[in-house]
């Protein structure tokens, strides 16, 4: 007797605005009426239904059997090629089972319904003025009210002083920018700290060096050629004549440069012997070392700094000074005088 | 064949789900809603699974990188390396670099978790992309659905930004390099950018005083995930709220809606979907080698490599960056450095772009009115043409974050594919985008539209301007033969309730 509670073979239309915005508006011609979303394709077949059952059933067997393999795979250690195989067959076979199963077995495709009405109507709307009109009107129109006028400037100050703590996040910039660890008599140090001697680097040559005490600073970190017989020729920054920054003559002259590219900040670490050239892996800002770093392609616009270079007595490498100028990419107030 | 005990057990089991439901109701009033949600409809076409498969990898991303982050330290101190990976015994690293060559070596079944997170990464972007390309191309975009777009774009930022904070987790020497070249672009932004990058990164200079790491993980595994979440969230409510769009049709109107009810049928077919993509995501996860940071070896500010690229999705960023011209701006002591145009401003015009293109389209079409079926791509060639210009755009971007490789594989120098890869950016969008427009009317002509009958019709151009088709389609598909107005797919000013010609 309580059959219909069960099995509802049909309903009649579908899902459509009993009440609420579009209530009493005719259904759509479109909705065709008395669907029968409790058909599905092996309704009438069970002898194919019970076929269909079975190849799933063997599917998630195949997801069963995987489970298992993937629990031995774990105990004895861990593999992950037969982890991925395993993984791959056990969502795979479950999911190619659920798919056979919706389209076999599960009611409900191919159901046609109104879309309904999804806006308000035209009281509800003008409504919403209403209410919020309500509340401000009497303030907002007065002439004159205090609180307003008083309310932004509040605001805006209270809020600022809440943001002050971010402030906290780093170190004001200041001049850090402007220089590197390179001081008066630093030796050039390789990357484990080894100091090196103008004889040390042979002709085109090339290496990576920090100044004594810094080789864990990004910033400083420079490149030391041997140009052998070529002549390079000096640039003035800023007023600054570099021409003396390079040591040694003839066929072992060494000049340095700043490793930092002038673009993005990347090392630029590659070094075409032939052309005498360096370039920048990241992209592709190639430097003139005859031409003291002058960029010649790529996007980087500025030349690498040079670093100016002595030779100690006892013949180590050394830098004379800081770079002239600031070393990697620009920034806003890369001019500014100090 | 059921019998009576079959029955009785079907009764059974029916009061008994009457009985939790009644309980639910009694407190929520649920009911009504759970009735309508359970008996929505959802329409069936291939294209539209793209966006779940978006949403499924989410959700493998948040259950593996829960794994990971049991086992991931987020830490920039350094320490000398002795396990289980001997070609990097005695190397120095960071504790980060540290804990994911450990993940993936000496931790069981770390490897295919760490795999299958960054894997499930790369398809959650394209699968995020692709979903935009179907908004896009469709006009699915259209009233009501600006709000979606809108919501969408911003997903595709976050996501974006998800991966790349994930990508440069482990400290490697290749995403480390990114890390620096992500320093210099935010650095580039005028005025503010040095205070900016100093306080992301801490300290006054790259790469900080070692406070990044901890932050980079907080806003990987917390604050991003959370906001992907949540816009997810509402892009489904909105979804559910206004209902999905459908490709015209036989039967199909801008009033009614064809498919799939959520229960079971599409729940059933959906869930098979996400355990389809978990299989697929592990199965990648355990076969195919993904970021082997241990090749690339620890970061180290003055190393790196050519045949470095990023993950695909930050390949036109990249390009971008080899593209652009050696120009920037210097006066009065300030300067605009080089990589804010490629890196800030660039992005920043397209996605205002993107952004706003509900509204550019509207005025483009003079379409202000509601639309729930889709346009063909063919049927708005302009709109194609502009995408695929796009599209192209993007292609040449991201070749050109590979010019290394291309040019050492094709024995070209990479200055000459540069510079091709310079001007393609203006001659791959306008051919690839004329050739679109052309294909567009080509097809338009060649073939019948599902919604226009086989043979010829009556057009008729109403008081608005719109255009209708009179005639009797379909006549198979309804009972009577009575004359029909057709919904004018492709036709201008086509708005619901509007311009009824009886």
């Amino acid at each position: 007797m309580k059959e219909e509670l069960v099995f509802p073979k049909v309903i009649t239309g579908t899902h459509g605005p009993e009440e609420g915005a579009g209530a009493g508006t005719p259904w759509p011609d479109d909705v065709p009426p008395n669907q029968d979303d409790t058909w599905y394709p092996l309704r009438d077949d069970p002898w194919r239904a019970r076929q269909v059952e079975v190849l799933i059933a063997l599917l998630w067997g195949v997801t069963a059997i995987c489970g298992i393999g993937l629990m031995i795979v774990y105990w004895t250690g861990g593999q992950a090629q037969l982890e991925g195989v395993l993984m791959f067959g056990g969502f795979a076979a479950l999911a190619a089972g659920l798919v056979i199963w919706a389209r076999k077995l599960v009611p409900g495709q191919e159901v046609t319904a109104s879309r309904g009405e999804h806006t308000s109507d035209p009281d509800e709307r003008s409504g919403v003025v209403t209410s919020l009109e309500r509340g401000t009107r009497p303030m907002l129109t007065r002439r004159g009210f205090l609180l307003k006028k008083v309310l932004v400037p509040v605001g805006g100050v209270f809020g600022l002083a809440t943001l002050w703590p971010l402030a906290s996040l780093g170190s004001r910039p200041d001049r850090a920018l402007f220089h590197t660890k390179w001081y008066p008599g630093a030796r050039l140090v390789t990357e484990d700290g080894r100091p090196i001697r103008v004889d040390d680097i042979v002709v085109d040559g090339e290496l990576t060096v920090f100044p004594e005490g810094f080789i864990e600073d990004a910033m400083s970190a420079a490149v030391v050629i041997n140009i052998g017989t070529d002549k390079m020729q000096s640039r003035t920054v800023n007023g600054f004549n570099q021409a003396g920054f390079e040591v040694g003559s003839g066929p072992n002259g060494i000049v340095a440069f700043s490793k930092i590219c002038t673009h993005a900040g990347c090392p630029v670490s590659l070094f075409n012997v032939l052309s005498m050239q360096l370039i920048c892996p990241c992209h592709q800002s190639t430097f003139d070392i005859l031409k003291s770093c002058e960029p010649v392609f790529g996007p980087a616009s500025r030349p690498l700094p040079q670093l100016p270079l002595g030779v100690r007595p006892d013949g180590y490498l050394i830098a004379t000074r800081d770079f002239v100028e600031p070393v990697g990419p620009g920034f806003w107030n890369r001019g500014s005088e100090p | 064949m059921s019998t009576l005990a079959d029955r009785a057990a079907a009764r059974k089991r029916a009061e008994r789900s009457q009985g939790v439901f009644d309980w639910l109701d009694d407190r929520l009033g649920s009911s009504r809603w759970l009735r309508s949600a359970m008996d929505k409809i959802f329409p069936d076409h291939w294209s539209f699974m793209v966006g779940e498969i978006a949403m499924y990898s989410f959700v493998i991303l948040i259950a593996t990188g829960i794994y990971l982050t049991f086992f991931y330290n987020a830490s920039g101190a350094i320490v000398v390396y002795h396990g289980p990976y001997k070609p990097l015994d005695g190397q120095h690293m960071t504790i980060a670099y540290e804990s994911v060559i450990n993940l993936s070596f000496s931790v069981r079944a770390g490897l295919i978790m760490r795999q299958a997170h960054h894997w499930a990464a790369l398809i959650f972007i394209a699968a995020i992309v692709f979903h935009m390309g179907r908004i896009f191309f469709t006009g699915a975009f259209r009233r009501p659905r600006e709000i979606n777009w809108v919501i969408g774009t911003t997903l595709l930022l976050t996501a974006l930004l998800e991966g790349f904070s994930g990508y440069s987790l482990p400290d490697d020497l290749l995403s480390g390099g990114g890390l620096r070249i992500l320093y210099s672009i935010i650095q580039s932004i005028p005025i503010i950018g040095t205070w900016v990058a100093a306080d992301l990164w801490g300290g006054n200079t790259f790469p900080g005083n070692g406070d990044f790491f901890p932050r980079l993980f907080v806003l990987h595994e917390f604050i991003l995930p959370l906001t992907i979440a949540g816009l997810l969230g509402v892009h489904l409510a909105v979804l559910w709220r206004q209902k999905h769009t459908d490709f015209p049709g036989p039967g199909k109107t801008e009033r009614n809606i064809v498919g799939s009810r959520f229960w079971p049928q599409y729940f059933v077919k959906t869930n098979a979907l996400l355990l389809f993509i978990a299989g697929v995501v592990f199965g990648l996860g355990g076969l195919v080698q993904i970021n082997p940071v241990w090749v690339y070896g620890p970061y180290e500010s003055a190393r790196a490599s050519s045949g470095t690229q990023p993950d695909w999705y930050i390949g036109w960023l990249d390009g971008a960056l080899r593209l652009w011209p050696h120009w920037e701006f210097r006066s009065f002591g300030h300067e605009i450095p080089n990589p804010f145009f490629p890196g800030i401003l660039i992005p920043g015009i397209i996605f205002a772009v993107i952004y706003a293109w509900p509204w550019v389209d509207k005025r483009i079409y003079r379409d202000y009115g509601e639309h729930n079926l889709l346009d063909r791509p063919r049927d708005k060639p302009l709109r194609t043409a502009l995408g695929v210009a796009a599209l192209a755009f993007f292609v040449d971007l991201t070749l050109a974050s590979a010019t290394d490789l291309i040019g050492s594989a094709l024995g070209v120098a990479f200055e000459t594919l540069i510079e091709i890869m310079q001007y393609g950016t203006f001659v791959a969008p306008a051919v690839a985008g004329v050739v679109a427009y052309r294909v567009c009317l080509r097809l338009q002509r060649g073939a019948v539209h599902p919604i226009q009958r086989p043979v010829g019709g009556i057009m008729v151009r109403d008081a608005q301007g719109g255009y209708h088709t009179l005639g009797a389609p379909h006549a198979e598909e309804h009972e009577t033969g009575d004359e029909h107005e057709l919904e004018p797919a492709g036709a201008a000013a086509t708005a619901v309730g509007e311009g009824t010609l009886e």
